[in-house]
């Protein structure tokens, strides 16, 4: 009997031994790091101790938050990620949409070789990404400056100040497209056929069956990788880190990942990089869950009218 | 059924379908083939890329291979740069991502496994802990943690990049998912009724179950690490310790004398890429992507 209890007892304790080695790591390494940039944003050093000068790390309120929306190259730098995000998001997602739909569709051919080329670049680690199209965009060794040249046309400027935003987000779609199509297909292939069936027999055309009945259904599909890639979105760094050196057209403050790099390790201001990325978070954050709303309202509406 | 195809095939053979059908597929096919081809063109330009001799890379054309000698002379370059740097890097992403995607999987499996198969007091507090980690982005975080490590004396090892790695919000919440559908509740209880304890029962009941699950999990932390450059690019800062993305970028930087390295650089890049992707046509049949989309239901 006492035996019986005691296993259930010990029963109880099973799930939390379980999830021991994730909650630990989880608060050492997510959790704590947390707390610890929001405490350092709120702090900083002042010299105390009149004469001879101590320095001291003093709560400072959001003294830290004042200064660094204060700075000038600040929202140049949110308006640069800003135009990235408006290009890069929309394109991604379309894109992977409609690669998706295309290889859902019962006519399309050679759809193998084409899901596997489409998902290659996602083994492909931004930087070298960011190495493969920077020397591609390079004039002496770009396809598309010789292409141009054949045809007689202007030569392009892919990392002048006027191409730079387009030319990274490119690099980013290249990217994204294809783990946003794979997980929409997958979407797509596990919805019942018999819904296609019945389409067909009323007459709906391949168009108006991906459009009316094939997008609305892969909504939850399309918000989970709307919410990757604006995420994605908003941390880029190693991308334009990474074309410094092949741009002069992208400075140390390009966007704001950049600026918390740079105040963080080499101007040293870790208090001011703190709050900054706090900041980043808390768009990051909202932004994500905007998108939830508007798409789950979005997603309802349609249904309400249908 | 078979009524339904009969009235499908009598609406084929007289409606205009009949004239249609073999030429529809013209269009989504040519528009799959541009993408494919947009996404394979800086593969080939690369490999184009990595045959010339540093003389031959810029005044070449681009996507024309060269047979002059310079892939091999690429090969000895790049492997000699810098005291063979580059194999040494190449070591350390296979140690950082294969090591960090094994830990991240088996913290997730344990912890996947309890959230979807046990009721506790404070379950949904536990996964709601858990979940944040989602949707904080991992790049905030790489600064308080290297400032945490740094403290501890970690920083600068390879401990470092490979603790961060063990850790991954999103594994865990997939193997909750997945393991709801793939572990039944009917072969838990026989085999506690059996008398199996908690943990034989996870190892030999449940765990074969939820394998194909956790070879998914396993592969996108793998490319997940292995692609990561900004939790590396602040915790090493030797040479010895980079993985190939913070090498190839340190290489960039370095580099006075362009064209050569240049040529190192691209060659680099090939050799780093051309055995992922290849891992990955291998792998393909293991990859389960179907469980981030199945797991909106959940």
């Amino acid at each position: 009997m006492t035996g019986r209890r005691e296993i259930a007892a010990r029963r109880q304790l099973v799930p939390y031994a379980f999830l021991a080695p994730a909650l630990i790591l989880a608060t050492a390494l997510l959790t704590i790091p947390i707390g610890y940039a929001v405490w350092r944003s709120l702090h900083a050093t002042r010299i105390t101790g009149g004469g001879l000068g101590v320095a001291e790390e003093v709560f400072v309120g959001f003294a830290n938050y004042a200064r660094v929306l204060g700075r000038a190259d600040l929202l140049p730098s949110f308006g640069r990620l800003a135009g990235f995000a408006a290009i890069f998001v929309p394109t991604a997602m379309l894109l992977a949409l409609v690669f998706a739909l295309l290889l859902d569709n019962a006519s399309s051919r050679l759809t193998r070789f084409s899901r596997i080329s489409i998902f290659v670049p996602y083994a492909v680690p931004g930087v070298i990404a960011a190495l493969m199209w920077g020397f591609m965009y390079l004039p002496g060794v770009s396809p598309f400056h010789d292409a141009a040249a054949a045809l007689g046309l202007p030569q392009p400027d892919f990392l002048g100040h006027s191409g730079i935003i387009a030319s990274i987000a490119n690099i980013a779609i290249w990217g994204a497209v294809g783990f946003n199509m794979v997980i929409l297909y997958t979407a797509l292939r596990g919805l019942p056929s018999e819904l296609y069936d019945a389409a067909r027999i009323d007459g709906c055309s391949e168009w108006q069956l991906a459009l009316r009945i094939k997008v609305p259904l892969v909504v939850p599909g399309l918000i989970l990788t709307g919410m990757f890639t604006v995420i994605g979105a908003l941390q880029v760094f190693s991308e334009p880190n990474t074309m410094v050196t092949l741009s002069t057209a992208i400075g140390s403050d390009w966007v704001p990942m950049m600026v918390v790099y740079r105040d963080a390790f080499i101007t040293n201001d870790l208090y001011g990089a703190s709050a900054l990325a706090v900041i980043i978070t808390v768009v990051t954050l909202a932004a994500s869950f905007l998108l939830l709303g508007i798409a789950q309202r979005r997603a309802f509406g349609s249904e309400g009218r249908s | 059924m078979s009524a339904t195809q009969a009235r499908t095939r009598t609406r084929t053979e007289a409606g205009p379908g009949t004239r249609r059908r073999p030429s529809s597929g013209i269009l989504p096919t040519a528009v799959l083939l541009i993408g494919a081809a947009y996404c394979l063109l800086p593969v080939y330009w690369l490999i184009s890329a990595a045959t010339k001799r540093p003389d031959e890379l810029f005044s070449t054309f681009s996507l024309a291979p060269s047979f002059n000698g310079g892939f091999l002379d690429n090969l000895v370059g790049l492997s000699q740069y810098a005291g063979g740097a580059f194999w040494q890097w190449c070591l350390n992403s296979v140690i950082y991502a294969g090591g960090g995607a094994v830990a991240a999987t088996a913290v997730a499996a344990l912890a996947g496994f309890a959230l979807a198969k046990y009721e506790f007091p404070g379950k949904r507090l536990v996964f709601g802990y858990l979940l944040v980690g989602v949707l904080v982005p991992g790049v905030i975080v790489a600064i308080p943690q290297y400032l945490l490590l740094s403290q501890l004396g970690l920083a600068g090892t390879r401990w470092s990049i490979l603790l961060p790695a063990m850790i991954s919000p999103f594994s865990i919440y997939l193997t909750r998912v997945f393991t709801a559908g793939a572990v039944s509740d009917e072969v838990i209880e026989s085999a506690r009724l059996d008398g199996a304890r908690e943990f034989r029962l996870f190892r030999s009941v449940a765990l074969p179950m939820m394998v194909p699950g956790l070879i998914t999990v396993f592969l996108l932390q793998f490319v997940g690490i292995w692609n990561n450059f900004l939790l590396p690019f602040i915790m090493v800062t030797r040479s010895d310790m980079m993985p190939l993305t913070v090498g190839f970028y340190s290489m960039m930087n370095q580099g006075s004398d362009q064209t050569n390295v240049y040529s190192f650089v691209i060659m680099g890049c090939l050799l780093a890429v051309v055995p992922l992707i290849a891992l990955f046509l291998f792998l393909q049949r293991y990859w389960r992507l179907d469980l981030i989309s199945g797991s909106l239901k959940g």
